[in-house]
């Protein structure tokens, strides 16, 4: 009997999505499965009060990956990057606030040495970006037994590092890339203003906080992945990217199931042959790709048993405790944030005065418990779109840290008083904020694993930290897309480069893919 | 469960067992050493008397400080199947099965002797502790571990004479007990479990019994034994014996390869001799992938029985090729008194082209502190050197 179809993509986020889309340009009969109703995985926009419509997880489009538009024509799918371009806000009690862009800052209290210091230290840290951005659409050398090709790759990030550094650059970058970020900020700036809101790019999404080592790492990472992107707020929320790239999947010939929950991966021979669904329905191909999480691949889809002890070990172990919420609010009108204009609103603002703040914030989420003052990434979407919400009103998206995974006493009971936390912090910055709410969402990193499959409700798959990058990803022995389960890959953001609307984890499994790696 | 001992047992470097109180006794020199944890005599009064007790007559060692685990629950017989190279199914209960299990990277963690009591009853036998290793590879079994380490005593009736011994123990039925079965007795309100098993290629069997039973069991044994020859016997005796019924001893044989830190230090089951225990048509076990790899490339060490001429033992030897090269090194040596020879094991470099036929050890021995060198021949061995027909014959005979 011969299989319909030749890759089976378990889950369509846009991982999944990108992976179909290249596998099926490149001439394979692709079918993907995802278990919600709609496409997009984390990245959809849905309707949580009549009438008002947010990006259910991630909300800023800043990674996505220019050539991977470029390839799959994205634009002609119906991809609108025109999104008006947005900056950094840091918002302060005193309305003092601090707007950052790319290479200049703004605003009260930043001096005029400060400035300066910040144009250098961004071209600084972007070439140290670029010397890491060429890794993030690549397939991770392997360590052991590292063939010719794996020596070639070895030289040619060597050969990023040092000579696109030069000497006295690739010194700093190995001297500052165990640092923390914390600490390094100390080294360049005053201000604790500005130290705090760019402490804060280091431990989105992550569990952590500025001053563990590492957080330079995860700093320069999301850099590095944006380095040739504008962030915007999409328009039509950042489901519409998603529906582009499903669009795109479809025109090279890929089929997509949804409301399609695979419950096991098929074996035979300990090779993976095919999926089947809850009912018992099979369907059979050569190549199976997994866009779940590793631990949702490994240990329920292909299960602990039919893996080899240490690397069922090695997948267990793995960190993926989130410790990001998101609250979504429906505004009856615009808040007034102190010292804000009106137009300012529709950028990125953020909560974070200063690196203090945010250790404090994490301290509570060491011990299970949520921030009693937590960090934020707020923004108002409605405002350059005004599709997302019902005439005159506006929706709120908030990522707020931090909110552990495992809350001591549970999330159900203390859910109401982590919104009112919320709306506390909010309010010291937009003193009616409280009026203007008519209906919240609060998605705790349990309502985002229940709801989105991601394991432990984590932003990457898997926290992104330094001994879960490259050849690292998720863990050594299946850190190049393939796993050790013949006819077994990974394409999501629980594999390399990791995780954000960026396209790559796809992009690269596709690669390996249709070159065959074995 | 762990039984109760003193509290202030952590001011002991090493733990007795149930048998020590009789053995302190029989210990002419207190010669022990510690055996993960427990102390383990050497021997007691002389290792010559005790090597022959295990040849010609019945002799009787603490097996306490084996690792004992049981292993319990409705995926127990996939538990092992997939935790050990060898095909599990076709265990079946009242038997025992030897094995190794290896990590993922297909090198050895441990050999040892898995019980099947029941469907759904195991216990793993195991020189080094596998607790860790037993719970890292237990994930998404369903299968309830147990260490059983301390609350389970058990000795070693290995010999000529054991069948007579425990026939007159009053152990009926033991005549039938064939090699690797198990049979279960009543034993003074408690159990005794006895197994045809041992680790000296002899007629032998191993008693296990719950710790409070130690003592009786071991005053009951030596009463039947009086006139069988029965000796208490340690560890150095032993060894000899395994090295003659080509048995290979974690720690000296090979490196268990969690405890292995340098590279290519550990050994494979085919790097061991032990091809014969790798089952690789198993759709899953940890190590298959790297076994077959290594199947399809060749592996790198060969472990090969020698016969070495002369009489002083190849203790950590070089064996070269042709007294030039440099072929491998001697992990086990000894003369063998039963077999009049000068025996080993080696471990061998596998080059292709090499051939086995002009094998030499450099042997280095010392008389009153001078150190003298001797270059003998050596030939590669494919039998154990010792493998007498009781060691099969059921009914055993009443030697
Ligand atoms: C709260 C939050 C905020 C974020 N904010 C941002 C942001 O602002 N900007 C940004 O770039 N990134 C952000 N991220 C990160 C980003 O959303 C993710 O890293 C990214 O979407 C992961 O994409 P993916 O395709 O790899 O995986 P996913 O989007 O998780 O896709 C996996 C898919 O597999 C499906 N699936 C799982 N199991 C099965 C199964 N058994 N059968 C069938 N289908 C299955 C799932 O339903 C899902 O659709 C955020 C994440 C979170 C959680």
């Amino acid at each position: 009997m011969t299989d319909r179809y030749d890759a089976l993509i378990i889950g369509a986020g846009h991982n999944g999505l990108v992976c179909a889309a290249y596998l099926a340009k490149g001439g394979q009969k692709v079918l993907v499965l995802e278990r919600s109703e709609q496409v997009g995985g984390a990245a959809i926009t849905r309707e949580f009060a009549p009438g008002f419509k947010v990006s259910a997880c991630a909300h800023i489009l800043h990674m996505l990956q220019p050539k991977i538009v470029r390839e799959l024509k994205l634009k002609t799918h119906g991809l609108n990057l025109n999104g008006p371009p947005i900056e950094t806000i840091s918002l302060a009690a005193d309305g003092n606030k601090l707007t950052i862009r790319r290479h200049n800052i703004e605003g009260a209290e930043v001096s005029d040495t400060d400035k300066v210091a910040y144009t250098r230290f961004i071209k600084r840290m972007e070439r140290h970006a670029r010397a890491l951005a060429p890794q993030l659409l690549k397939t991770p050398l392997r360590l052991a037994n590292a063939g010719f090709g794996n020596v070639i790759k070895l030289a040619g990030m060597g050969w990023d590092i040092r000579f696109g550094l030069g000497k006295k650059r690739m010194r700093d970058f190995l001297r500052i890339i165990g640092m923390n970020i914390h600490d390094l900020l100390d080294e360049v700036f005053e201000s604790e203003a500005l130290k705090g809101a760019l402490a804060l790019d280091a431990v989105l999404g992550t569990a952590m906080e500025p001053r563990m080592p590492g957080t330079v790492v995860t700093y320069l990472y999301r850099l590095a992945g944006g380095l040739k992107s504008i962030p915007i707020l999409p328009m039509g929320g950042m489901g519409s990217v998603t529906v582009a790239l499903a669009d795109a999947a479809t025109s090279f010939g890929a089929e997509i199931r949804t409301a399609a929950l695979v419950e096991s991966v098929l074996l035979e021979g300990g090779c993976a042959v095919g999926v089947v669904f809850a009912g018992g329905e099979e369907v059979r191909a050569p190549t199976i790709i997994s866009n779940a999480d590793p631990k949702t691949t490994f240990l329920k889809l292909v299960g602990a048993r039919n893996l080899e002890a240490g690397l069922a070990h090695r997948i267990s172990n793995l960190r993926t405790s989130g410790r990001a919420a998101k609250l979504h609010m429906a505004l009856n009108s615009l808040p007034d944030f102190t010292g804000l204009e009106q137009d300012a609103l529709g950028n990125r603002l953020v909560i974070a005065p200063s690196r203090k703040y945010l250790e404090h914030a994490f301290n509570h989420s060491k011990y299970g418990e949520f921030s009693a003052a937590p960090a934020m990434e707020i923004t108002i979407p409605s405002l350059a779109d005004p599709s997302l919400a019902p005439a005159g009103k506006h929706v709120l998206s908030a990522i707020v840290q931090y909110a552990p995974y495992d809350l001591k006493g549970g999330w159900d009971a203390q859910k109401d008083t982590f919104v009112e936390r919320v709306v506390d912090v909010i309010s010291a910055y937009a003193p009616d904020f409280r009026d203007k709410i008519t209906t919240v969402e609060c998605l705790t990193p349990v309502d985002i694993e229940r709801e989105f499959g991601m394991t432990g409700g984590h932003w990457h798959h898997g926290e992104l930290a330094i001994d879960q990058m490259f050849m690292m990803r998720p863990t050594y022995g299946t850190a190049q897309y393939r796993t050790p389960i013949d006819g077994l890959y990974l394409c999501g953001a629980g594999a390399h480069p990791g995780g954000f609307v960026m396209g790559a984890a796809g992009h690269n499994a596709a690669q390996a893919i249709i070159a065959g790696d074995k | 469960m762990r039984a109760q001992y003193d509290k202030e047992h952590f001011r002991k470097h090493s733990l007795p067992t149930p048998f020590y109180p009789r053995m302190a006794e029989l210990s002419q020199d207190s010669s022990w050493h510690c055996w993960k944890g427990y102390l383990s005599a050497d021997y007691f009064e002389n290792v010559e008397l005790e090597y022959f007790a295990i040849r010609n007559a019945c002799s009787v060692m603490d097996l306490s400080p084996m690792s004992k685990y049981r292993i319990r629950g409705q995926d127990a017989e996939a538990f092992f199947d997939r935790m050990v190279t060898r095909d599990m199914s076709k265990l079946k209960p009242g038997r025992v099965g030897y094995s190794v299990w290896c990590n993922d990277q297909g090198k050895v963690v441990d050999d040892g002797t898995i019980f099947r009591f029941g469907e759904h009853d195991y216990r793993l036998c195991a020189y080094e502790r596998q607790y860790e290793w037993l719970m890292i590879s237990s994930a998404g079994f369903d299968v309830d571990i147990t260490d059983e380490t301390e609350g389970v005593a058990a000795l070693s009736v290995q010999g000529p004479t054991s069948f007579a011994v425990l026939s007159k123990m009053g152990l009926s039925g033991i005549e039938t007990l064939k090699p690797f079965g198990i049979v279960h007795f009543p034993y003074h309100g408690g159990k005794l479990m006895v197994s045809r098993t041992g680790f000296t290629g002899d007629l032998g069997y191993e008693l296990w019994v719950g710790g409070s039973k130690a003592l009786t069991l071991w005053d009951e044994l030596f009463e039947a034994g009086k006139h069988y020859g029965i000796r208490a016997i340690g560890t150095h005796a032993l060894d000899i014996a395994r090295i003659e019924a080509g048995f290979i001893q974690a720690g000296d044989d090979f490196t268990p390869a969690n405890h292995t830190i340098r590279k290519d230090h550990d050994r494979s089951p085919f790097e061991l001799g032990l091809g014969w225990l790798v089952h690789l048509d198993k759709p899953n076990f940890t190590g298959r992938r790297a076994l077959i790899r290594e199947k399809e490339k060749g592996s790198r060490y060969r472990l090969v029985k020698l016969d070495i001429d002369g009489n002083k033992p190849a203790h950590a030897s070089y064996i070269f090729h042709g007294r030039k090269k440099v072929a491998g090194v001697v992990t086990s040596a000894v003369w063998s008194p039963t077999c009049k020879q000068n025996i080993a094991f080696a471990s061998l470099e596998v080059a292709i082209d090499d051939p086995l036929n002009d094998l030499w050890a450099e042997i280095y021995y010392q008389r009153e502190l001078q150190w003298n060198r001797v270059w003998q021949r050596c030939r590669v061995h494919d039998e154990p050197f010792w493998s007498p027909p009781r060691r099969r014959a059921t009914p055993p005979g009443l030697f």
